[in-house]
């Protein structure tokens, strides 16, 4: 039987991605976007998209060509500095835009994948986040959390094999693991497509079961948002 | 005379202790990483999911999947290590990382923080302010003294939306270093030749 979780490529991979679907996107900025399928998403016919992503891209790029297109209904982050085109659409009230505190943002994620309906968390206590949220006094004010499910998650890894287990490179990692452990499908793009078993089982950062599809990525622009060298202020 | 932004990273510097853990915030506070002593041997944290940022690349090691949390380019040091945006913000929310460094819009005598919007005009984000300034041992708020219109940003009660309540032990401004107690700003040093007055904060001030 063939093996059911390697795709040819992005659009394959995206066959049934349907409006009114919630997406989760890895990256951090630019850092660990999957460009591939974001490229993709532009060219598919959907809309009224539920995004979950730290900055829903950056400086015009990453998912900010999705955003344009108005196919994003509700977007979930937690900073949209450095993204005009979506700070200017939330002060306008085009989309809606929940803000997230970074911290809580991730464990709503990870909650999710866990099985973890909800949590009290400090982050937040006495501010607007916390409006409408139960508090509870544990060693402090703690505000209840609840966790962020999604339709389907978008990932890049640097290597993943044909199980789905995948090795992220430096800081491309932030919050990919704990989307893909967070969506019903997670859809995987990689630099470099490996043989089950190249991977060492202690170098798996996060395990092929939260893995649906996979597929070898292509031309990659790994884009830089701020270079800084030694000695730049 | 003000310090410098320089003289102000380094006046900051003075209240790490060697082998901490420090975060620094997008913007004014990154300038700390290029001028913490080696010898100190503090191992910086950025929320995106690295400890162990030192300062920046040269030009042959610059990696796209290599930056800090104002996506700007970094380099790491011996010892350093990546990990999830989970892990990061437990080391954060549990209580693990020593001091934080973050820009600030207004700071109240109630060690009120706000940091992250002007309702209508401007919209940048909480990102990871307010995970930070309610898990970190330390919160140490850098920023200009004044406004644009040069009204003090020090205040006996914020008028923006808050980041955290009662979460800053010290303000760091070009003007010197204050400490909120509750009622009052504690001056904890003035710059050089600054003067009470100079501060536009005086009913808040205590010597």
């Amino acid at each position: 039987m063939e093996n059911p979780k390697v795709y040819k490529n992005a659009k394959a991979a995206l066959f049934d991605l349907y409006s009114g679907a919630t997406l989760m996107s890895g990256g951090f900025g630019l850092c660990g976007i999957a460009e591939n399928l974001i490229d993709a998403i532009t060219e598919i016919d959907v809309k009224n998209l539920t995004v979950i992503s730290n900055n829903i891209g950056n400086s015009g790029r990453g998912l900010v060509k999705v955003l344009v297109q108005n196919k994003i209904k509700k977007a979930y982050c937690s900073y949209v500095g450095g993204n005009p085109d979506l700070e200017t659409r939330l002060l306008s009230k085009e989309i809606e835009v929940e803000l997230v505190p970074q911290g809580t943002f991730s464990e709503r994620i990870r909650a999710a994948g866990m099985g973890i309906r909800a949590f009290y968390t400090p982050t937040g206590y006495g501010t607007l986040i916390a409006e409408g949220k139960d508090v509870k006094n544990f060693d402090r004010p703690c505000i209840l959390e609840t966790a962020l499910h999604a339709d389907f998650a978008i990932i890049k890894a640097e290597i993943g094999d044909k199980y789905g287990n995948l090795w992220f490179k430096e800081t491309a990692r932030n919050f990919s693991p704990l989307m893909a452990m967070a969506a019903k499908t997670t859809i995987v793009e990689v630099e470099k497509l490996v043989e089950v078993g190249e991977i060492a089982p202690e170098n798996i950062h996060l395990p092929g079961i939260f893995v649906q599809r996979i597929f070898q990525g292509t031309n990659y622009k790994n884009d830089i948002e701020f270079l800084k060298l030694e000695g730049d202020n | 005379m003000t310090w410098s932004i320089e003289q102000m990273a380094d006046e900051i510097i003075q209240f790490f202790t060697p082998y901490s853990s420090v975060n620094l915030g997008i913007g004014m506070p990154m300038i700390i990483a290029e001028r913490i002593n080696e010898n100190l041997n503090i191992m910086i944290h950025s929320e995106n999911g690295v400890l162990g940022v030192k300062g920046r690349p040269t030009k042959d090691k610059v990696s796209p999947t290599l930056i800090n949390a104002g996506k700007e380019t970094i380099n790491v040091k011996k010892g350093a290590s990546f990990f999830d945006s989970s892990l990061s913000f437990g080391m954060i929310r549990g209580g693990h990382i020593d001091y934080c460094v973050l820009g600030g819009m207004e700071v109240d005598t109630k060690r009120n923080l706000a940091n992250w919007m002007v309702p209508g005009k401007k919209i940048t984000g909480m990102g990871g302010a307010m995970d930070l300034v309610n898990g970190s041992k330390m919160v140490i708020i850098m920023m200009n003294h004044f406004s644009k219109d040069q009204s003090p940003k020090l205040l006996t009660e914020c008028v923006l939306p808050l980041t955290g309540k009662d979460v800053v032990d010290l303000v760091v401004t070009e003007y010197g270093i204050f400490k909120p107690t509750g009622q009052k700003f504690k001056i904890i040093k003035l710059a050089n030749n600054v003067e009470l007055k100079d501060l536009k904060i005086d009913n808040l001030v205590e010597v």
